[in-house]
């Protein structure tokens, strides 16, 4: 070990707007996004799972683009706009993916559900999925271990209003 | 994680200056290999050096008729890009075949190039490994080799690169302009990757301090005949058992040029000059591909739990082949090989 890892290191100013507030912030720059939500701002919708990328748990919106939380380091992201499973549902109504979840019992225990429905917003956005089995291959970052995956598809292909 | 001092680069020059002269320094763009490796701490850099800022971000035509892509161009915007949609296919659909959407919206070009072996016992710290620690053994040869060279490999080293991307790059012939202290550079995209050798720490030619600032694409593109075949343990999201990548050019049913590269069989994505000369000027049809196959493959070497894979490549090579030369190209989104 170096003596320069026996050091604290120098904390990083970054800002970031989440889900509409601006958060002005010192961080340690090892604080991943995904650490910075839910361990400094309490928002723990988003979810930790494998913490290596290969999940997709703690999928969020950065840009409106899906990105794995896991694998940035915040700081990386300033002046970012970032949405979390927190942030979609407008003014106390469900987002229609969130309603569609339920609508079509598109998990079980629900712990892989807020990066399940971050990611399929980022794939509605993106508006490259027409066919089943295109959502399927594009969502394929997002793993359910409780194998929900029929309903998950037909939940995103309601609010493409394809069914 | 070890702690880091971590900077920020606001052009080539500044970031060519913010790394010289330390070799415990590392660049991070996507970030998606290299923060993964330093929770594991199998990269322990002590500054990391933000180059997201760089204004590498433009996918560009040449005057030469080819394409320059900026290194910190991400993968999605890359595979989504109608010129290379249009002119370079076959890029488009390696870079779809690769990783998830998530990954793909985060990843450099840059980046793609530089990532690291997935070897499980290159991540494993308690383990021998000579890409990660020189000179300690190599737990694979003798361990749990299932995903594992079958081409290139030595008695360091049989790790194999895991990137899809770089097998179409192979293909195009590439060229991967550099920056560094002493000037610009550019290497040839057969030169980039390197054999493990008794150095496999060295993934690349590049040079300590030296940045990626460009991939060029030539003209050549293969548009009309071209595939990228991926077999893997599960239908998305997992890195390769073989792929194939090939541009043909057909007169008729005569194969004037042919390319071919292997990715998930070496140290590098795999070309072979005799390979593809066993394909020019000879009709398109079974027996020439199977000939090219054994041609690539004749001194493949299999190990404990990998031989397998000489046998998948010869024939993923056939498959390929004909799938190119059809103009039938692999669909990335339905799985079915045909």
């Amino acid at each position: 070990m170096t003596s320069a890892s026996l050091t604290t290191p120098e904390a990083v100013s970054v800002s970031l707007t989440i889900n509409g507030a601006h958060h002005a912030l010192m961080l340690d720059p090892r604080t991943t996004l995904l650490d910075l939500l839910r361990e400094h701002l309490d928002l723990t919708g988003t979810k930790k799972g494998c913490d290596q990328g290969q999940c997709g748990a703690c999928t969020v919106l950065i840009d409106g683009r899906r990105a794995n939380s896991c694998l940035t380091f915040a700081v990386m992201y300033d002046g970012a706009q970032i949405t979390t499973i927190e942030g979609l549902a407008a003014k106390g109504a469900l987002h229609p993916l969130q309603q569609a979840f339920i609508d079509h019992d598109a998990f079980q225990c629900g712990y892989c559900t807020p990066g399940q429905i971050c990611s399929a917003a980022g794939l509605i956005a993106e508006g490259r999925a027409k066919t089943a089995e295109e959502i399927r291959e594009l969502m394929s970052g997002n793993i359910c271990r409780c194998g929900a995956y029929t309903n998950i598809v037909a939940a995103i292909e309601q609010v493409m209003g394809r069914s | 994680m070890i702690n880091f001092h971590y900077a920020r680069a606001n052009d080539v020059a500044d970031a060519v200056r913010q790394i010289a002269g330390d070799p415990n320094a590392k660049f991070v763009a996507g970030g998606t290999n290299l923060i993964d490796l330093m929770k594991m701490d199998v990269e322990r850099p002590t500054k990391v050096i933000d180059i997201t800022r760089l204004p590498l971000k433009q996918v560009e035509n040449t005057p030469a008729g080819g394409l320059r892509i900026g290194a910190l161009v991400r993968n999605t915007d890359l595979a989504y890009h109608p010129l290379v949609e249009q002119r370079y296919p076959v890029l488009a659909s390696a870079i779809m075949a690769g990783a998830s959407q998530q990954l793909r919206n985060m990843a450099t070009t840059g980046g793609n190039l530089l990532q690291r072996t997935r070897c499980p016992y290159f991540y494993d710290t308690a383990a021998a490994c000579n890409k990660r620690e020189p000179a300690s053994g190599c737990s694979a040869i003798d361990g749990h080799n299932r995903m594992h060279a079958i081409l290139g490999g030595s008695d360091a080293c049989i790790a194999t690169h895991p990137s899809d991307m770089c097998v179409a790059l192979a293909v195009l012939e590439a060229k991967v302009h550099v920056s560094g202290a002493s000037g610009d550079r550019v290497i040839a995209f057969a030169d980039f990757h390197r054999l493990p050798g008794d150095t496999p720490q060295r993934d690349t030619n590049l040079n300590a301090g030296e940045i990626i600032i460009a991939v060029e694409l030539p003209p050549k593109g293969f548009a009309t005949n071209y595939t990228y075949l991926k077999t893997r343990d599960r239908l998305s999201y997992a890195f390769a058992l073989v792929s194939v990548a090939v541009g043909l050019e057909l007169d008729g049913d005569i194969i004037k040029e042919g390319r071919f590269a292997l990715g998930s069989v070496a140290h590098r994505p795999w070309r072979d000059p005799q390979a593809e000369a066993a394909l020019r000027g000879q009709p398109a049809n079974a027996a020439t591909f199977a000939r090219a196959a054994d041609v690539l493959l004749r001194d493949a070497k299999g190990y404990a739990h990998n031989t397998f894979k000489i046998d998948l490549a010869r024939r993923c090579i056939a498959r390929a082949l004909t799938q190119a030369a059809r103009g039938t190209p692999q669909s990335q989104s339905s799985k079915k090989i045909v």
